[in-house]
């Protein structure tokens, strides 16, 4: 079944041209030269203060991406990329050292008012209660760290969190604090040599955050980054790490916006995860980069690498997506289940429309024994995209007893554009039981007739349906962002079904 | 992309493999000259390896390491036991075309009762003619070795509204050992008519001996199809098959492959639907044990609208082999209303045993209906035990749950006689299984 006629309009409505986070902040900026050599990789050390250790690790790194080429594998295309072209760092120009949020820059702070980001830690701080009717009721308290280009501007509720014992802070400061946490796990899970961009991560990563939860601790809040690139011609590099002690839990969540431009823009982020035993990390994005205008220009290279380790026996971790911006996507947000009984789960939600490409999955690798996998896709392509889904379930010889369960389902809106589904599904053990299904369908005749005959209209009887379907996901955001990515996709999602 | 290696692990130059055949090769000075460009082709890219997606899973290079040299005529002796082969290896009724070694042994074949229905020559005549048959549109190393090197093969054309009385069976027969044989053949089936065809592939004493064959079929509007083919070569031999079938409008086509032999094994096919309207069931089984790999890899491109395409496969592994299925269905941007599904499914005998599944979707249409399934693990415990607890032993239980598991792809073949003879090769299989 062709998308019905309101559901095409509604795409239209959230279309490219649309982008509400496209403008852009004037403030001074300091940035590194332009280009890339080992002069920038140590410009961005010196510029954090880090100690020798770290410019090692990235000096290591760089010399490292010189020998790599760009991968090609995926299905996307673009011109070549001049990495010689690029800023490698950018930071908004500091007045002087930044105590609390009001020594920071106003223009700053207006931008993530602007973009709905409670930077502000407002009255609950001093122990206020909100008034009634002031506060929404739902607005549970979400700890915020924001990345502006290259640096990390704001943490809020740094206090309440310490108090737990839960370190959430740059990614810079902790380099400086936290040095043996950093050194042991930063590169454990995504190696510098891991693949080219992860590489140039590495060498020239400027911040980021860190989460570090200690055991048995349940963090008290959400914790959130929100990514916003401002500059021109830059690339944002930010590296994320966090690890969760034995028996804690973390819900993470990252959004990402940037302002309209001609030129394209790359953003290249490693985000490693590490689950001790019994540990628990869940891991939402909302991505909403820029994803260039109706004429395919513009937009951001959204080229990253997410990857989790479930170290630990019965840990588990849980991605959740919403990908509806960026030029191009290229991201594969993976878990490698090493502990026994671990769990790795992957719901995401893709739409592209205009000239947008997306290859997007993810890899789910069990090592360990009785190990289980869940990979929930759902892929929508509109306009002229191209929206893929590529997918690795893998079993090794000792993962007895592995499970997976996969289904991806897209939806084409429109004949210009294109879905297609490549998974990858190796099992090498006969214990392993693996259960993959993909389709490309419509809503079942029997049920809309169903809801018809109860008096809906055909309209309502498939936003029902839809609204069912995509719940398997969108559940498993939590609720700030499952009601911003309602609003971006619900819309989307009508007129699909599995 | 890794430098074609211009020599191969024996120490012998890769080159000598065209030149030392050359001047056994049929075809007229042009043909030679389009072989030999051919052959360059294939040297430039060397055997396909892991790095080049479509053989990710299928490493010639560390699989096969080299190509032997091109089997050399057979004598009486291999005739002898060629023969044999073909009474052990027929369908009941069947007009039979063997090749034996890569070159078509008329002795053994039934041309005089199948010209009475259908146009024959071999690929030997044609090319004395022009080198047609020797050109397709890939861009695959091993296709590109096939047209330089390929010895013969039968050229088959069924006439419009022909209803072919009996199926048609070509048998290849390998009797040379640590040879090659090269073979390409042509199947054209005219518009309206109704035939079966089925390919065989077994050894009469041969041992580690390698098979590159090609066949190009073209279906006409409204013929209604069977095509069978079943791969039983020898345990150490090594098979590559490729496919190229075009398919007309209002077309009813049933393609099998079973594969049951062959220490590395590859069916690569490509099925267009160029005609609206037009129906596809393709299936297939890979029964493999101790060392051996087998790959099934099929694209199905709905070039135009309203087409409908079914495919059910089953691997079966036992020891320490290795089953590769990657599916791929195409719909092309105008082809509306298309339904396209595919069920993939591999069962694991040993934890030593190996699936790996690649099943892609790549939709260019809105209006379409399309599905993979792919499942993969061990026979079901519960199972085992009823039967048990019935009284069957262990291995027979076994075999019964692996007949019925195979079952749902072999039932697709709807003549009755050619699915006994399929179900007879994998039960001699189950009975080889250690």
């Amino acid at each position: 079944m062709p998308a019905v006629q309101e559901t095409v309009e509604r795409v239209k409505r959230i279309d490219v041209d649309q982008y509400r986070y496209g403008f852009e902040t004037l403030i001074e900026s300091d940035k590194a030269p332009k280009g890339l050599s080992e002069e920038t990789v140590k410009f961005i050390s010196e510029k954090k203060n880090e100690p020798a250790w770290m410019l090692q690790w990235r000096l290591e790194a760089y010399r490292r991406w010189l020998t790599m080429t760009e991968p090609t594998w995926a299905r996307v295309d673009y011109p070549k990329i001049d990495f010689q072209d690029l800023y490698y760092y950018a930071a908004p120009k500091p007045k002087k050292t930044v105590t609390s949020l009001d020594e920071i820059d106003p223009e700053i702070l207006k931008t993530y008012e602007k973009l709905g980001i409670p930077l502000r830690e407002v009255a609950m701080l001093e122990g206020v209660e909100p008034k009634p009717g002031e506060e929404d009721p739902a607005r549970r308290k979400i700890a915020v760290d924001a990345v502006f280009d290259s640096v990390s501007v704001a943490t809020t509720f740094k206090a309440e969190l310490k108090k737990a014992g839960v370190i959430f802070m740059p990614i810079s400061e902790a380099i400086r604090e936290h040095p043996e946490l950093v050194q042991k796990y930063l590169g454990s899970v995504v190696p510098t040599s891991d693949n080219f961009y992860a590489t140039l991560n590495s060498a020239v990563f400027s911040d980021g955050s860190f989460v570090y939860v200690p055991p048995g601790v349940r963090c008290p809040m959400e914790l959130s980054t929100y990514f916003r690139i401002n500059e021109r011609n830059t690339g944002q590099f930010e590296r994320t790490l966090i690890i969760a002690d034995k028996g804690s839990y973390v819900s993470y969540l990252e959004g990402c916006t940037a302002p309209q431009r001609d030129e394209n823009q790359l953003h290249a982020a490693v985000v490693e995860l590490v689950a001790h035993d019994d540990a628990e990390i869940k891991y939402s994005t909302v991505q909403n980069w820029y994803p260039g205008n109706s004429e395919g220009k513009g937009g951001i290279y959204n080229f990253v690498t997410k990857r989790g380790d479930c170290r630990g026996n019965n840990s588990k971790i849980s991605w959740t997506q919403v990908e509806t911006g960026s030029a191009i996507t290229w991201k594969y947000p993976s878990c490698i289940l090493r502990g026994d009984n671990s769990r790795g789960e992957f719901y995401s939600i893709a739409i592209s429309n205009g000239f947008q490409q997306v290859d997007s999955g993810t890899k789910m690798i069990h090592l360990g024994k009785n190990t289980s996998s869940r990979i929930i896709s759902k892929g929508i392509a509109a306009g002229k995209s191209q929206n893929t889904y590529r997918g690795l379930v893998t079993a090794h010889r000792k993962a007895t007893g592995a499970r997976n369960f996969t289904a991806c389902d897209s939806l084409l809106i429109g004949d210009k554009c294109g879905a297609h589904t490549v998974p990858y599904i190796e099992a090498k053990n006969s214990s392993a039981t693996f259960e993959h299904e993909a389709t490309t369908s419509k809503i079942s005749e029997d049920v809309l007739f169903y809801c018809v005959q109860r008096g809906l209209s055909q309209e309502e009887a498939v936003g029902l349906v839809v609204n069912g379907f995509v719940k398997d996901v969108l559940q498993q955001l939590p609720m700030e962002f499952a009601v911003e990515a309602q609003k971006l996709i619900s819309i989307s999602l009508e007129g699909s079904v599995g | 992309m890794n430098v074609a290696v211009a020599k191969t692990g024996s120490g012998r130059a890769v080159s000598d493999l065209f030149a030392s055949a050359e001047g056994r090769l049929p075809g007229s000075p042009s043909v030679i000259a389009s072989r030999r460009e051919a052959f360059e082709t294939y040297e430039r890219l060397g055997l396909p390896h892991r790095r080049i997606e479509e053989w990710k899973y299928t490493d010639l290079r560390a699989l096969v390491g080299e190509v032997l040299p091109l089997a050399a005529a057979p004598d009486a002796a291999a005739l002898k036991r060629a023969a044999d082969a073909v009474k052990a290896h027929a369908i009941a009724g069947a007009r039979k075309l063997v090749l034996v070694d890569g070159v078509f042994a008329a002795d053994l074949s039934d041309v005089r009762a199948l010209t009475a229905e259908a146009g024959f020559r071999t690929l030997r005549e044609t090319l004395e003619k022009d080198a047609g048959l020797l050109t397709t549109a890939s861009t695959d190393a091993v296709i590109a070795l096939n047209a330089a090197m390929a010895t013969d093969g039968v050229v088959l054309s069924i006439a419009d509204g022909a209803q072919l009385s009996a199926p048609i069976q070509i048998i290849h027969i390998a009797t040379a050992a640590s040879a090659s044989a090269f073979t390409r053949s042509q199947v054209v089936i005219g518009k309206g008519a109704r035939a079966t065809l089925v390919e065989s592939f077994v050894a009469a004493g041969a041992k580690a001996y390698q098979v590159n064959d090609a066949v190009i079929v073209t279906v006409g509007d409204d013929a209604d199809v069977a095509h069978i083919r079943l791969m039983d070569d020898a345990p150490d031999a090594v098979n590559v098959t490729s496919h190229f079938v075009t398919v007309g409008a209002n077309v009813k086509l049933n393609f099998f492959n079973m594969t049951t032999g062959a220490a590395v094994s590859r069916l690569q096919g490509l099925i267009t639907l160029a005609g609206e309207g037009s129906e596809l069931s393709a299936n297939g089984v890979n029964l493999l044990q101790k060392t051996e790999h087998g790959d099934t890899t099929l694209v199905v491109d709905h070039a135009v609208p309203n087409c409908v395409s079914r495919e059910v496969f089953r691997a079966v592994i036992d020891d320490r082999a290795h089953s590769v299925f990657q599916g791929r269905i195409i719909v092309r941007p105008d082809a509306q209303k298309t339904d396209g599904k595919m069920m993939t499914r591999a069962l694991l005998l040993s934890d030593e045993a190996e699936a790996d599944n690649k099943p892609e979707l790549e939709i260019f249409a809105d209006d379409v209906s399309c599905g993979h399934g792919a499942t993969s693990g061990a026979l079901d415990d519960s199972l085992l035990f009823y039967l048990k607890a019935r009284g069957l032993p262990e291995k027979q239980a076994q075999a019964l749950l692996i007949q019925a598991f195979v079952g749902e792809a072999v039932e697709q073949i709807a003549d009755d006689g050619l699915r006994e003879h399929v179900i007879g090769i994998a039960e001699r299989w189950l009975e080889r299984r250690s």
